[in-house]
């Protein structure tokens, strides 16, 4: 990041000796794990905030804190914690736009695959990452959740300090727009199924479902296989983490 | 591990049950462990079976049978031989385990579950649909020394990591395969929580989208998982779910037109789960 008023900081009458940017600090916050840091440019560019201003006032104050031109420090000691916060909101919703674009698809296929974003907690997705997700694009709706690729469900995040993030700050597309820019992510699923057993033999209810499941999945599989005969990559669309279980949810102990 | 007797005595399995990380344990009755029909086939399974129960009984052992180096459970012959005291000690845990999923397989163990389940002791399912379920925890074998504890929830009927580390050591065999589906027999009401959140879920907001814009099955990466959470809806699934009663209908190598045929009422029920008695009419 270039600052063209680097000397600035050493002339800061701010309580703290050393001044850090914005982006940092909010990165740092406990919680923020999840985000990405956002170009300047992109920040400054108005065409990509078109919109922003019907969710927030003062934009152009916001956008100066988030790039570091004023210090909230300047800013009257009763507005402060208002801009702060009207910040942060405004951040989140530049970087929901701003995953989209292919250096933040980048930024965050790095964190992706740091596993920032946790791991899924499924025994039949063997710790799949997981991407952040919003189920709304307006804010102050819903938390953040997250997408598992392998069994294409939502989790909650298992810290609190996760679930109180606001899922608008990644927007309901982003997994999307990663897989179909990522196509090398997209994992080969399991056809792996838990069926509840008791003394070795698998529930009546239970079972029957999971053989229906089990047909459907062979319907899809069918239907790719019709449309597409050399299937996904590696010519198989599922695999199985057991290998002598090609029947294995129609065959009652 | 066994306790000193003379100053702030506190049973093994007490002890046992609060250590860290022990949380999903609950006490095994001292009558439950004194009884040698439930312990049946244990003393194959466990090095230094009898010094092992002498431990989680809480008996001093004075006897020095067969083996040469096990020096009993008392404090003061163990100490001399401190490699077999480490042994013993995991020996107890292991037998206490492997009692541990007997006992809640009882009907006073059941009971005894249930309420920590009750309690949200486990944790509740991460799923985001399954709206904070109870979950209860499951073995993926009931040999030990092989899985570590999982938990099951039986709203997606799925399996899942507990969420914080300490249980990581724990092995699942101590919890045993067939315990979820006792509980659940054991008490329908879990089965109803199950229901009712299942009945809320509107399945057609599911999937990824691009811009409000679903993704194409065909894509590549178009979605693949529906199966695996979805649950008979229309008429026609049902008369197909009806058809796995005893196994997987063989109707994949005919046309896919075979089901479109006499029902054309297509409405959207709802708490599908509930029709299971319906009597089957296809095969």
């Amino acid at each position: 990041m270039a600052h063209s008023h680097i000397n600035e900081e050493y002339v800061s009458d701010s309580s703290s000796d050393f001044t850090e940017y914005w982006i940092d600090l909010f990165l740092g916050i406990k919680g923020n794990e999840y985000f990405c840091d956002i170009d300047e440019d992109y920040i400054r560019d108005r065409f990509n905030l078109t919109g922003l201003n019907q969710e927030i006032s003062k934009l152009p104050t916001l956008i100066d804190i988030i790039t570091d031109i004023i210090e909230i420090e300047k800013q009257p000691e009763d507005q402060r914690s208002t801009l702060e916060h009207n910040a942060r909101v405004l951040y989140g919703l530049i970087h929901a736009r701003y995953i989209l674009t292919t250096r933040g698809l980048n930024k965050m296929f790095e964190k992706y695959r740091n596993g920032d974003f946790g791991y899924c907690p499924r025994v039949h997705c063997h710790l799949y990452p997981l991407l952040p997700m919003g189920l709304h694009d307006q804010p102050r709706i819903s938390s953040v959740k997250l997408y598992c690729a392998k069994c294409e469900d939502l989790y909650n995040p298992k810290s609190g300090r996760h679930s109180v993030v606001d899922g608008a700050y990644f927007g309901t597309s982003f997994p999307a727009m990663f897989y179909q820019n990522f196509p090398q992510a997209i994992p080969v699923r399991t056809k792996d199924m838990y069926v509840p057993r008791v003394f070795g033999f698998k529930l009546h209810n239970y079972s029957k479902l999971s053989r229906w499941r089990e047909l459907q999945r062979r319907k899809v599989e069918k239907r790719l296989l019709n449309a597409k005969p050399e299937g996904s990559r590696g010519g198989k669309i599922y695999v199985s983490s057991d290998k002598n279980d090609e029947n294995a949810v129609n065959q009652d102990p | 591990m066994s306790s000193d007797p003379e100053e702030g005595y506190i049973p093994w399995i007490q002890q046992f049950c609060e250590l860290f990380g022990h949380d999903y344990f609950v006490p095994v009755s001292q009558d439950f462990i004194e009884d040698d029909f439930n312990l049946t086939g244990l003393s194959s399974q466990v090095p230094f079976y009898r010094e092992a129960l002498y431990t989680i009984l809480d008996y001093e052992v004075e006897t020095n049978p067969t083996s040469d180096d096990a020096g009993g459970g008392g404090q003061k012959n163990q100490k001399n031989e401190l490699p077999s005291k480490t042994i013993l000690a995991h020996s107890a845990e292991m037998l206490y385990g492997l009692i541990h999923a007997r006992y809640i397989l009882t009907k006073p163990g059941l009971t005894a579950m249930a309420s920590k389940f009750e309690r949200n002791e486990f944790g509740s399912c991460p799923r985001f649909l399954c709206d904070g379920m109870h979950m209860i925890p499951v073995g993926a074998t009931d040999v030990p020394g092989q899985e570590t504890v999982r938990l099951y929830c039986p709203c997606c009927n799925d399996t899942y990591l507990p969420s914080s580390s300490r249980y990581l050591n724990i092995d699942g065999a101590f919890f045993g395969t067939s315990f979820p589906g006792l509980l659940i027999k054991m008490f329908p009401e879990i089965e109803n929580q199950c229901a009712k959140r299942i009945s809320r879920v509107d399945s057609s907001r599911l999937g990824l989208r691009l811009f409000g814009f679903r993704i194409n099955e065909l894509s590549e990466s178009g979605p693949r998982m529906k199966w695996l959470r979805a649950y008979p809806k229309t008429e026609e699934e049902k008369e197909e779910f009806e058809q796995c009663e005893l196994g997987i209908p063989n109707v994949l190598d005919e046309s896919d037109g075979m089901y479109n045929s006499d029902s054309d009422m297509v409405e959207p029920d709802d708490d599908d789960d509930d029709d299971r008695t319906m009597a089957s009419e296809g095969v």
